[in-house]
This record gives structure tokens, C-alpha cells and sequence, in this order.
């Protein structure tokens, strides 16, 4: 199976062949690298730029005016900082001209902790990408819904902030991609090899159109005593967390979001609504959270039905996350933590 | 929507002259003995001259206007191009005006009135931007005077952080240059913005992504120089003699010239713009001059010293007579005629409604209010 680096290069491969995709642009993009994940290797319209993340942004939001369709990418979320009053512009560039000029970009950057790497390589951005308004948000965790995320991503007439949960990678799929062949050969298609890569060009399989629509999630994990609302990194943990209680007999529902903006209340509104307990799960700073949005909204729209107090789990609001596992362990959620909340969430009595 | 008495200027009117095909074709001959004195006017045919008079002037009073309806408490604010107007005219009748990346592309600052009057914008659509009314075809009453968008002329959105413009100008560049290597028809990307905010790092990053090598862009990087950021003083902050000399380093054709004279500007732009059409190349032009209501109504939009570049081409074609002393006078009078009338009509218009805020957030009228996901 591949992994959520390979779908969404298929996914850059799908849309540079089929829908458009003109340049696919960043530090490192291009060859011979192909990014710091390896997440553009072998692509035709991938090229390296100066290192320069507000050049990236600006630019990008200069081709998305011209029309044309790109992709481009900040090489850590760490580093696009300095790029948010553009990031701003991209998102109000529709609504300052009145409906006037559409902005077509896709802007890609890995996010969150989980790969030791420390101060500058750990950072969230979902909660500042939620205060992003005329942006669409989105963080896969799975290869199949990065692919079709990705997909969905480049196809939006708006501009889309594609997260990528760094942790998760390198992690394979359980979903044959469309058109993806087995994994050995894959490999040898669309990874460039170790060493001289001056010849090296992929070999692109006959890949097929799938999309996930921006702004559906997804349940990953049935249930009927709590809800866990997760995206990006931390999902898979509920998952298992909800694995691990349904062992002792308390049956968890997990919602895989997928997208952050919009969002699908539809889905958690129903799911609470059967539950009547609520916990949602990420890891960015837990001082004006976008899960505190959430929260904020059940105990809104559904204070009546619940039967616990929602609870926000997130990462520490520290300035930082420290290189030592003791350090990046205390600061962002990990699984113990996800398994204490929700026993937490399930025993509270009303 | 445009119901707009007129998008020519007088002078086109009278004599409709094709400023492009002038371009193109210079005429050197000396249409009157006068001209000796001022060879340069010669350069253009006489028409032309009186056209681009005719403009500033027509600009001028725009901006007078606009600044009478802020005084009248018709508007919030106003920021505009009183004194850019030498430099603004020829860049507004040398652009190849269009849509799409064919098409010269207009990334300007909020000093721009002079360039989209040369281009045939008419006196309403700028007074109901400044009026924030529902008509305003730039921002349907979003956003401040000057900030114009354009799209059928490439006139992209006018934003209020500086210098930004400088680096989105680099993607629509690269935009054209692909279509340029394609030997697709392709125009040219120019861009504008102040002296004092070439220090942002946008203008870095303009001059950077321009010049890489074997990607050169079709871009012209403009500064109006006007030595001032709203009250900081240009030669406080800045070592450097010409913001243009930054350009050197990496290999860009650079000039500095006097942006208060409308002929000067003119051959120097029309120079530049056949430079990176051939070359597909960058050219960074530093433009001097005058800011005459200060800043913006912050500072009070009161008449400030400095040189004026239409009194200066006045007495040039008075001295020249190209026209008679009154001329500019009775230009200006009906002017402001026509400037009163579109105020009377867009000040009789409505705002825009409350339940517009949700409009356009996204394309396609898709939702973006979370209330109702
Ligand atoms: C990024 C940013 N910082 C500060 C401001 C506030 N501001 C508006 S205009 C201006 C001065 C700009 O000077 P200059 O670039 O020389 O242009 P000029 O107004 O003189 O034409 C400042 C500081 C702003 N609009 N954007
Ligand atoms: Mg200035």
C-alpha cells in the first residue's frame, strides 16, 4: 500500500496530468530532492525556488490571479509564519474585489509533532489556519484521503491549506489508492532511488480520479457511549484508544474530520446527539484551540442532550515543543492521554 | 451598472489619437517653430501632447473631488495620486490593456487614479469607491478610495499592506513567461508602489524571483519616489542613493528618472516595456515625484508645497503654444463639472446591505458562515 507521501505525489502526478496543475513550487520541490518528505519527487511541473516563504505564498497568489493552477509548498508549517498577512490576502482577495477574483491555489505544508523534531520542526497550524476566513482547511490522515483531498484540493475554485501530518507520512494505507499497483512495484515507479537520481524519471501509474469532498469526515470507528473528534496526527491514536476501551466494554465513535474549514457539524451534531459525550483531539496550542470552537458550539446547540462537559484535548500552550521524547511527550497528546480523557468523559456524572 | 457619461478624455474626444499606434511609431517631426525650444515635446505628435495634459488634468480633478467628498463627510478616508499623475497617465496609455495573462497585468498602489483615468475609467465608478457604495464596481463598498480592481483590464486587486503587490506580481509574471516560451501571446506584469516601502521584503523578494537565472520575468518594477512614508523623511532610513541601484546586484536593468515630467516618463516606459517584451527580462525604474495633499486624509489632505508636474507641463506647452494660457483653466473648470455631477449621482446611491457580508467569501456562492454548515 502506499504511503501518505506517495498518494499525494500520485495525487500532484493526477492534477499536473489532468487537471491543470501548472507549477508545483517550493524549497526543495523540484529535483533532485523533491521535498523534505519526498513528497514531489518525480514530478514535471515541480521546481525548486528561493528560499523565501513569503516570495512562495505571494507568488502562488500571483498565478492563482493569472489563473493558472498551483500547488505550493511551505517546507515546514514552522516556517509560514511570516507568510500570514499573505496568507490573509489569498483569503480575501474573492471578497475585497466583490466576487471578482477567484484564488485557486493550493498551499501544502507538513504539520505537528511526532518526529522529534523539536522547536521548529513541531509546530501545529489548524488553529491559526481556522482564523483564516476565505481559506478552506484540510488534514488528511490516511493515504487514500490525502490523494482524494488532494484531488478535491486542486480542483476548488477557493484557496485550500493542505496540512500535512508529518508523523504520518511515511505510515501506509489499509486503501488501494485507484490505479495504484502492488507496493514493491510502486516503489520502483515513483521513488526516486538513493545516490545519482540525474536520469531518474517516475513511472506514473494509470491512476484514477477519486475525491474527497472538502468538508465531509468521516466515522473511522463506530460507537455508542462517546464521541472523539480527531484530525491529522492524533487520529489514529483515538482510533486505537477506541479499540483499546471497546476491550473493556465502552464503545467509542471516532470521527475522522479530515476537513477543518468548513467543517461537517452535520456529522458531529448526530454522533453527539446519539452519544451525549464529546471529546475533541488535536494537537495545536489549547489557548483559542479550533477545538474549543467545536466544544463551544455543542454546549450551544446541544446542551440539553449532553450528559458530560465537552473537552478540549490539545497541545500544551507552551512556546515551544523540547527536543527530549520526555519533553515533546508532555506537550502534545499522546495515546495515554487520549485514553484518560475519554474515561474521563465517559465516568463524568451529570 | 456603467451608465457613465464619458470614458475618453476631452482630448481623445476631439482628436482621437491611437496612443499605441504613436508608440510604436514616435513621430521626431516638429509640427511648430516652437517646439525648438522644447525639443522634447516634439517628440510626440501634438495630439498626443495635449492628450496626456488633457488626462492629468482629468485625474487631477478626480482627485480633487475625492478629496472634496472626504471633506464633506462623504467618505471615511481618502488616499489617492495628486502628483503621480506625469508618471500615471503614459503608464495608463502604454499598457496593453486586456484580460488574462496575454495582457499586460497592473499590480498597483493606492496612488493609482491617474493610470486607470488613462485607461478610460470613468469619473463614477472611482467616486463610488470612495463613497463605499453598492455600485462600486471595484469592492462593492469593501474597501477605500484608490483601491481599484479591474479585471477586464488586468487591474488586479489594489491592497492596503505595502509592498505585497510586489511579490504577487512575480506569479503573474512567471505566468506570462510560460506563455511567452510557449510562443503564446503573453503581456507584461508591472507593478507600483512607494519609496519607502521598497524596505519590506517583498520588494527583495520582487527583485530575486525576477532574475533567476535562465527564469527571467517580464516584469516592471516600478518606485514612485516621492522621499516620504507618511511622515518618515526617505533619507533617514535609507542608505542606498537610488532604491534602483538594488537592482544592479543582480542584473537588472535599472533607471531613475524624473517622474515629473509626462514626456520624459513616457520614452522611459515605453523604452522599458519594449525591453522586457523583447528580452523577457525585468526592468526596475525609480520615479521621482511629488505627493501634493500629503499622505491621505489622516494627515489632513491639504495642499502641500513640492513641484507640480501639471503646472510645470502647462507652462511648457503655453511656452511651446501648443495652447493658449487659459487653456488648462477652462479644461479644468469643465472637469469639475463633470466631477460634481458623478458625486451628485453616486451620493444618491445606496450602500451596500448588511446580509451582502457573506457574499463572496466563497466562489460560487458557496456557504462559508459555520453557523450553517
Ligand atoms: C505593511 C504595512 N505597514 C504599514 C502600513 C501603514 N502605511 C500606509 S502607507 C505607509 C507609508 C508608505 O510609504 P511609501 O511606500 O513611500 O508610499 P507612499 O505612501 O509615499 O506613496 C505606511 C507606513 C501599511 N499600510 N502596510
Ligand atoms: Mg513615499
Amino acid at each position: 500500500m502506499a504511503n501518505m507521501a506517495q498518494a499525494i505525489r500520485m495525487a500532484l502526478h493526477y492534477g499536473e496530468k489532468n487537471l491543470g496543475v501548472t507549477d508545483i513550487f517550493g524549497e526543495d520541490v523540484g529535483a533532485p530532492l523533491g521535498g523534505a518528505f519526498t513528497v514531489t519527487q518525480g514530478l514535471e511541473t515541480a521546481w525548486n525556488s528561493p528560499l523565501d516563504e513569503r516570495g512562495i505564498v505571494s507568488t502562488a497568489i500571483g498565478l492563482g490571479l493569472a489563473g493558472d493552477r498551483c500547488v505550493a509548498e511551505i517546507q515546514f508549517c514552522d516556517y509560514i509564519f511570516n507568510t500570514i498577512d499573505l496568507l490573509k490576502i489569498a483569503g480575501n482577495t474573492l471578497w475585497c474585489s466583490n466576487g471578482q477574483y477567484n484564488m485557486p491555489i493550493v498551499v501544502m505544508t507538513p504539520v505537528g509533532a511526532g518526529i522529534r523534531g523539536s522547536v521548529y520542526h513541531s509546530h501545529s497550524f489548524d488553529a491559526w489556519a481556522a482564523r483564516l476566513p476565505g481559506w478552506k482547511v484540510v488534514m488528511p490522515s490516511t493515504p487514500l484521503d490525502a490523494y482524494g483531498l488532494m484531488i478535491s484540493a486542486i480542483k476548488d475554485p477557493n484557496p485550500v491549506l493542505f496540512l500535512k501530518p508529518k508523523s504520518l507520512l511515511r505510515v501506509r494505507g489499509e486503501e488501494l489508492l485507484p490505479g495504484e499497483p502492488a507496493e514493491k512495484e510502486l516503489k520502483s515507479m515513483i521513488d526516486a532511488p538513493i545516490g545519482d537520481r540525474s536520469k531518474w524519471k517516475a513511472r506514473w501509474p494509470k491512476l484514477g480520479e477519486f475525491e474527497i469532498p472538502i468538508g465531509k469526515g468521516k466515522i473511522v470507528h463506530e460507537g455508542s457511549d462517546v464521541t472523539v473528534v480527531s484530525y491529522g496526527r492524533t487520529l489514529p491514536l483515538c482510533v486505537k484508544a477506541a479499540q483499546e476501551l471497546a476491550t473493556q466494554g465502552r464503545s467509542v465513535e471516532v470521527i475522522d474530520l479530515r476537513s477543518i474549514y468548513p467543517y461537517d457539524w452535520q456529522m458531529i451534531r448526530e454522533s453527539v446527539q446519539k452519544t451525549g459525550r464529546v471529546l475533541f483531539v488535536n494537537e495545536d496550542t489549547e489557548v483559542t484551540n479550533f477545538g474549543e470552537h467545536l466544544a463551544y458550539r455543542v454546549t450551544q446547540e446541544l446542551f440539553y442532550e449532553i450528559h458530560a462537559r465537552p473537552r478540549v484535548l490539545a497541545g500544551k500552550n507552551l512556546p515551544g515543543i523540547g527536543l527530549h521524547p520526555n519533553l515533546e511527550e508532555a506537550s502534545v497528546p499522546h495515546y495515554e492521554d487520549i485514553v484518560h480523557e475519554l474515561r474521563e468523559v465517559l465516568e463524568e456524572v451529570p | 451598472m456603467r451608465q457613465v457619461q464619458s470614458t475618453k478624455s476631452k482630448a481623445q474626444m476631439k482628436t482621437r489619437p491611437s496612443a499605441k499606434k504613436a508608440a510604436k511609431k514616435p513621430s521626431v517631426k516638429k509640427t511648430e517653430k516652437a517646439q525648438a525650444k522644447d525639443r522634447a515635446l516634439g517628440l510626440l505628435p501634438k495630439n498626443q501632447v495635449l492628450q496626456m495634459m488633457d488626462l492629468m488634468v482629468k485625474s487631477r480633478v478626480l482627485e480633487e473631488r475625492l478629496i472634496k467628498v472626504y471633506k464633506a463627510g462623504d467618505a471615511f478616508f481618502w488616499i489617492g495620486g495628486p502628483g503621480e499623475e506625469a508618471f500615471g497617465v503614459p503608464l495608463g496609455l502604454l499598457t496593453n490593456k486586456g484580460q488574462g495573462p496575454a495582457y499586460d497585468y497592473l499590480h498597483l498602489h493606492y496612488r493609482g487614479t491617474p493610470t486607470l483615468i488613462a485607461m478610460g475609467m470613468p469619473y463614477l465608478e472611482s467616486i463610488r469607491l470612495i463613497m463605499n457604495r453598492a455600485t462600486d464596481r471595484s469592492t462593492g463598498g469593501r474597501n477605500f478610495a484608490n483601491h481599484y480592481c479591474y479585471p477586464e483590464w488586468n487591474v488586479v486587486p489594489v491592497g492596503s499592506p505595502i509592498e505585497v503587490q510586489y511579490g504577487m506580481a512575480i506569479g503573474t509574471a512567471l505566468a506570462q513567461r510560460r506563455r511567452k516560451m510557449k510562443k503564446e501571446a503573453s503581456g507584461v506584469t508591472i507593478v507600483t508602489g512607494g519609496d519607502a516601502g521598497s524596505a519590506e521584503g517583498d520588494f527583495a523578494s520582487c527583485l530575486i524571483w525576477s532574475s533567476r537565472p535562465g527564469n527571467e520575468l517580464p516584469i516592471y518594477i516600478t518606485v514612485q519616489n516621492n522621499k516620504w512614508g507618511i511622515s518618515t523623511p526617505f533619507s533617514e532610513q535609507h542608505g542606498e542613493k537610488n532604491v534602483a541601484d538594488r537592482g544592479k546586484a543582480f542584473g537588472i536593468r535599472t533607471n531613475v528618472v524624473n517622474g515629473n515630467d509626462p514626456i520624459e516618463s513616457y520614452f522611459q516606459i515605453q523604452g522599458d516595456l519594449d525591453y522586457i517584451k523583447k528580452n523577457t527580462r525585468p526592468v526596475l525604474t525609480e520615479f521621482h515625484v511629488s505627493r501634493l495633499y500629503g499622505h491621505s486624509s489622516a494627515s489632513g489632505a491639504n495642499r502641500d508645497s513640492g513641484e507640480d508636474p501639471i503646472e510645470l507641463f502647462e507652462k511648457r506647452l503655453v511656452d511651446s503654444k501648443y495652447v493658449a494660457p487659459g487653456f488648462v483653466k477652462e479644461l479644468w473648470a469643465q472637469y469639475d463639472v463633470e466631477s460634481r455631477q458623478a458625486a451628485d449621482i453616486a451620493r444618491s446611491e445606496a450602500g451596500p446591505s448588511k446580509d451582502t457580508i457573506w457574499d463572496h467569501v466563497y466562489a460560487d456562492g458557496e456557504n462559508a458562515d459555520w453557523r450553517k454548515f
